[in-house]
């Protein structure tokens, strides 16, 4: 059997299988359809320093092989994450990871530097790529700055694994994917949703209460594709891909490209036992292409 | 409770009316328990526009012939392929979700279980559960013509049953609030699932009469396990999942205008 161990940074992990932010809850709600443990890392739900209500109802609107949603980072706070849920989920015997996210680089780095207390987080994603709340996320995931900015605060109050988020949403991802760099992420995750918009034409309104949301699904696969393509050439940190990943072709491709690892999201509102069914397949692909590890096909793209 | 994501085998496959049809689903084992007021998720195969399950409230469970029946009304492309399902084809759920309708509170109690269009779906396995566990279901159904009625038979079966038509031409006409039984009788309490005017209307007829009510929420829905949280309803605590803390609310936890 081909070895799924791969790294990312200081994170070993025992297959490249994760869980995109937001569409695994803390991986708990999916703890009668898969074991937790036979996944790579879990990726729970967006955190920020202070409890967020999120945006109305209606937040999702199906498209076509997608969704958008604009759910706006609802949840209740870090200190209510660090106090009841990590709790919960702490002897989960694989890499809980956090996503966090903010609407300063000050409440950015207060939030990681709460959680870098907690042992059994070993990395963090920081979100500076969510389209849905007006301040913060993506504003400074759009610009070089913005994004070196947060970054920096973030490194200086955190110190295991940072990944950063980044969002597609932009002129030159690759120049965003450098600027984290240097500031100091040890990887980056692409990509986070693109902004869309859906109509109800009868009512002649927006099907999303903020009128814009986020497309997931596999209409935005080849997207991140490119994505991940473009940051490999721009980048020598690690990166960990996304966007649309249904099954384990799609997520060779992703390794193909240059990914070391993938998330999946969407996927598992459609089958709440993707995420393991995707670490079987890619086994099964290697073993049937000769390949001993799964490191042999990471950038291996001819092209 | 435990939740599963299994395939069913599709037994019958009923048209009760030209936009509804009931799929009867059987399994070789025995099918997981699951609470009247429960739903599923159901994922459409060959329905190129249907990425995401669609939540389909529990109808009726035959625990002797290993039953589950879907009441579905073809709204869209989604629903309309579940209506080209043959007798033996298979039928991915993840299911039993959400948290169903109030237990019986005391014995004897009088409950009415008030339903409307599609709504009344949930309305029979909840019906043969309070008359089989000791209380006295009393159903209200409201359709706007005597064609739209669905499952009368089977709901005469359970308990008494009223009705109202928006046309007259069944039972009295109007709407389920204007029905004569509600000036005729007190209930100790009201579960109500149609739609949302309806529900609203009668959870008015229960605050004016001190009559507890809950009452069960279709929210569009993603994942349908509480992980998206998308399907939210915003109530005294904040926005909270419809799918996991719901379908079923205390209409007064609810920020309703009643």
């Amino acid at each position: 059997m081909a070895d799924l161990t791969t790294r990312i940074a200081g994170l070993t992990m025992k297959n490249p299988v994760m869980t995109a932010s937001g569409t695994f809850g803390y991986g708990v709600e999916f703890a009668d359809f898969v074991n937790l443990e036979e996944i790579g890392g879990i990726i729970v739900k967006g955190t920020t320093l202070n409890p967020r209500e999120g945006n109305d109802y209606p937040r999702m609107a199906e498209t076509a092989s997608g969704m958008l949603n604009c759910v706006g980072l609802q949840n209740k706070g870090v200190e209510y994450f660090c106090n009841h849920i990590y709790p919960e989920i702490k002897d989960i015997k694989t890499n809980m990871i956090v996503n966090v996210s903010g609407s300063s680089p000050e409440d950015y780095a207060a939030c990681a530097a709460r959680i870098d207390a907690l042992d059994n987080i070993p990395a963090i994603e920081l979100n500076i790529s969510c389209p849905n709340v007006k301040q913060g996320g993506m504003a400074f995931g759009v610009t070089a700055d913005g994004a070196a900015q947060v970054v920096k605060a973030v490194r200086e109050a955190y110190h295991k694994t940072l990944i950063v988020k980044l969002s597609p949403n932009v002129t030159s991802i690759a120049d965003i994917a450098r600027s984290v760099e240097d500031a100091g992420a040890d990887a980056v995750s692409l990509i986070n949703t693109l902004m869309g918009m859906a109509i109800d034409i009868e009512r002649r309104k927006p099907l999303l209460s903020i009128a814009t949301g986020g497309l997931s699904g596999p209409a935005v696969k080849p997207v991140a594709i490119r994505c991940v393509w473009q940051v490999v050439k721009a980048v020598s940190i690690p990166i960990v891909g996304l966007g649309g990943i249904m099954n384990a072709h799609d997520a060779i491709e992703f390794f193909l490209a240059g990914a070391s690892a993938i998330e999946i999201g969407t996927a598992n509102f459609v089958d709440p036992a993707v995420t393991v069914k995707v670490a079987n397949g890619i086994s099964e692909w290697l073993d049937q292409h000769g390949c001993a590890s799964v490191n042999d096909i990471i950038g291996q793209l001819d092209a | 409770m435990k939740k599963y994501v299994k395939d069913l085998m599709v037994k019958a496959v009923e048209f009760p009316h030209d936009l509804y049809v009931l799929l009867k689903l059987t399994d070789s084992e025995p099918l997981p328990e699951s609470l009247p007021g429960q739903f599923v998720e159901v994922k459409v195969e060959n329905s190129p526009n249907t990425f995401l399950r669609r939540p389909i409230s529990i109808n009726y469970v035959d625990r002797e012939r290993n039953e589950l029946w879907l009441l579905i009304k073809k709204i869209g492309e989604g629903t309309h392929q579940l209506a080209q399902l043959k007798v033996g084809d298979k039928l991915n759920l993840v299911f039993p979700l959400g948290n169903g309708f109030s237990s019986v509170q005391k014995a004897g109690e009088k409950v009415l279980l008030v339903g409307g269009g599609v709504g009344v779906a949930p309305m029979l396995d909840y019906g043969k559960y309070l008359k089989e566990n000791g209380a006295q279901p009393v159903f209200l159904l409201g359709a706007r013509t005597k064609a739209d009625l669905l499952e009368q038979d089977l709901f005469k079966s359970v308990a008494p049953v009223y009705v109202t038509t928006e046309d007259g031409s069944e039972g009295e006409k109007g709407f389920v609030t204007q029905h004569s039984l509600l000036q005729a009788e007190k209930f100790d309490r009201i579960s109500v699932c149609g739609p949302k005017p309806m529900m609203v209307s009668v959870a008015r007829y229960a605050k004016a009469t001190s009559t507890p009510c809950e009452v069960s929420l279709e929210n569009m829905m993603a994942c349908g396990i509480g992980a998206c949280l998308c399907c939210v309803e915003k109530t005294v605590k904040g926005n909270v999942c419809v799918c996991t803390e719901g379908p079923v609310f205390d209409v007064n936890d609810l920020t309703w205008e009643v």
